[in-house]
């Protein structure tokens, strides 16, 4: 029973960083209808902002938290501004390729910079107490995760439903053109969303740096496309679907982990990606997600 | 099968030429000592590669569909057919290569076409860059598997030093050759056939060849199906061809450079792009040794850049100057201007 809690626990806890990494997925595939295969390579970037404003420009630790998140979402405007803006209207398998190539060319500038040995992950500063509830001791770095990742859901969903940037993107996302007539300027609302989205990445970069202690290149590669997965799972496009998603995905992983893995071996990986396909074939909108109807 | 041999278009034939040329060299040089141990070691990797990138370029060229698990159909096939070879040699010791071989690529080929089959069965309810992220999927839960597999020696490898040949480049080569040759015919002429017209019409319109009374359902499961029994054959090429296959060998990076091969020589109905870029890709960071830590660095580049100038409407003017379409237009405009004058007074 104790080994099911925990269990649950780290769960929700490797959750939150799907889903904040989910929601950059859903936000960008809701507004520019494609699937920007880079951002997870986002969150290594974030990661290595860290490192380097921490560890080798001795920052204070919420300075260095805080140029990840406004480096990372520069970021993300340049990369949309650079190579995918020109692509708006081209054939959606043209957009995925240049799509892995700019995921490609980040792991790989990461790689020319940084060297491909493991560095760890500096002490942010962030000291939440463990808490203890009797039966199981909840870990401060798994509070501030939760913490912060409904935290930073509650501001996105207030901004999405009540700001007029929120309403913008809504409008964009619904009909580009009718949102263009009614004088929405579509680039920027593009450009916001996807440094939203960088943003996110890059706070999820913080929890997973906490969580996961050491970085690498490739770091952002397999959160991401877990991430999507988690997306797609909860219905890309769809913002609580992102959510669900993420900590379904997360508590699935932790779940097959603890149980499967000791009798079947590690195949978390499988049983993941198994379910990504067996949604995608049963309900391809995912459970939230609406049906789009294809017109001719 | 005689009639898929006996017609071969024109553009089909250069790229069929090319490859008999590529491997008449290789022969010679091989069989005459003159070649490096460099381009010995280079030889059989450029063959495997250029059937990989053929095959992706049947399903992402030819149906549009795009494929990020390429290099998980090879594994399948290096895995299933190398394992038939290793018992076989080991129940019967004096079996020839030219005996094991072919049966190791048959078994592989359809053990990775099968594979391609059950992948494409969710391809029929999913598309784009869903489809896309399964095949990413699927190459990773193959990785998966085979390294939880003691069969195929989990992630130490499956062992194939028994079934290498010894003077493996020469030895391997006539098979190379004739699977590779075998392989692109087989491949263009199913383009060139009323089968590859209606996979292309599925690709440029779905819904239009749907409506025409093309079995979309059916062609997709097809292409999956061939393409990776293709793939499958390069993996076990790759198997003959190295001491150990290594499920790691097998990743998303290797996926992606078959498609940077196939991006690179031309997304089409035209094999001999996919063919040259193979060939250059396998060569290059071979000879420029300094160029191997740039290498994944310049291919994203090129990626990107080979989409923004072939798809971005913004480039679409300066494309249409620099086509060879555009060229022979001009200069055939006005022999057409002749004609439709001359077909206006019959009339």
């Amino acid at each position: 029973m104790t080994l099911l809690i925990e269990t649950l626990i780290q769960g929700i806890s490797l959750g939150s960083i799907y889903a904040l990494i989910a929601l950059g997925y859903t936000m960008v595939y809701g507004i520019a209808k494609m699937l920007n295969f880079a951002h997870g390579d986002v969150i290594m970037v974030g990661a290595y902002t860290i490192y380097t404003t921490i560890s080798l420009a001795h920052f204070p630790g919420w300075l260095g938290v805080l140029t990840s998140v406004v480096f990372c979402s520069v970021l993300g405007i340049v990369i949309e501004f650079l190579a995918y803006k020109p692509l708006r209207g081209a054939p959606s398998l043209n957009v995925l390729i240049t799509a892995i190539g700019i995921s490609y060319l980040l792991q790989n500038l990461a790689l020319l910079i940084f060297g491909g040995q493991q560095e760890d992950v500096p002490n942010t500063g962030i000291n939440v107490p463990s808490l203890d509830l009797g039966f199981v001791v909840v870990e401060g770095k798994v509070i501030f995760t939760i913490v912060l990742t409904v935290v930073l859901m509650i501001a996105l969903t207030l901004f999405i439903n009540k700001t007029k940037m929120g309403k913008a993107m809504r409008a964009v996302s619904e009909d580009k053109d009718a949102a263009r007539l009614m004088g929405i300027n579509v680039n920027r609302t593009i450009s916001l969303t996807f440094a939203i989205g960088s943003a996110l990445a890059a706070f999820a970069s913080l929890c997973y740096g906490m969580n996961y202690t050491y970085i690498k290149p490739t770091t952002g590669s397999m959160p991401g496309i877990k991430a999507f997965t988690a997306a797609v799972f909860g219905g890309i496009g769809s913002i609580p679907g992102a959510m669900l998603g993420g900590f379904g995905i997360g508590i699935l992983e932790k779940l097959s982990q603890a149980y499967i893995t000791p009798i079947f071996g590690e195949i978390t990986d499988v049983i993941v990606f198994g379910v990504l396909i067996i949604m995608l074939v049963v309900r391809p909108t995912g459970l939230l997600g609406k049906k789009i109807r294809e017109k001719v | 099968m005689k009639n898929m041999l006996s017609k071969i278009n024109r553009k089909d034939a250069l790229t069929l030429g090319v490859l008999v040329a590529m491997f008449l060299v290789f022969f010679v040089v091989l069989s005459t000592g003159m070649a490096s141990n460099q381009l010995k070691n280079m030889i059989i990797p450029m063959s495997y590669y250029i059937l990989l990138a053929i095959s992706l370029n049947l399903m992402v060229g030819v149906l549009g569909e795009l494929s990020l698990g390429h290099a998980g159909f090879m594994s399948v096939g290096a895995y299933v057919g190398c394992y038939v070879a290793v018992t076989l040699v080991e129940k019967y010791p004096s079996m020839p290569l030219a005996a094991y071989l072919p049966i190791a690529m048959v078994i592989g080929g359809l053990a990775a076409a099968a594979f391609g089959v059950i992948i494409g069965i969710p391809a029929l309810r999913v598309k784009g860059d869903y489809l896309a992220i399964v095949t990413l999927a699927f190459g990773e839960i193959v990785r998966t598997l085979v390294q939880n597999m003691s069969v195929f020696g989990g992630a130490l490898g499956l062992d194939t030093g028994d079934i290498r040949p010894k003077n493996t480049a020469l030895t391997l080569l006539p098979f190379t050759a004739a699977v590779v040759i075998l392989s692109a015919i087989l491949i263009m002429n199913l383009v060139r056939s009323k089968h590859g017209r209606s996979i292309m019409a599925i690709r440029d319109n779905r819904i239009a060849a749907e409506a025409c009374g093309i079995n979309v359902n059916f062609y997709k499961v097809a292409v999956f199906g061939i393409s990776a029994f293709f793939a499958g054959v390069a993996g076990v090429l790759y198997g003959h061809n190295f001491t150990i296959i290594k499920p790691e060998t097998f990743g998303f990076n290797m996926s992606i450079e078959i498609l940077v091969m196939v991006v690179l020589g031309g997304m089409g109905s035209n094999m001999l792009g996919s063919v040259v870029a193979a060939v250059v890709l396998t060569v290059l960071p071979e000879i420029l040794r300094d160029f191997q830590d740039y290498r994944m660095l310049i291919y994203s580049v090129m990626l990107v850049l080979i989409m923004l100038f072939t798809s971005a409407p913004a480039f679409a003017g300066i494309r249409e100057r620099l086509s060879l379409g555009f060229i022979k237009e001009k200069l055939t405009a006005k022999k057409k201007a002749k004609k439709k004058s001359k077909e206006g007074d019959g009339a």
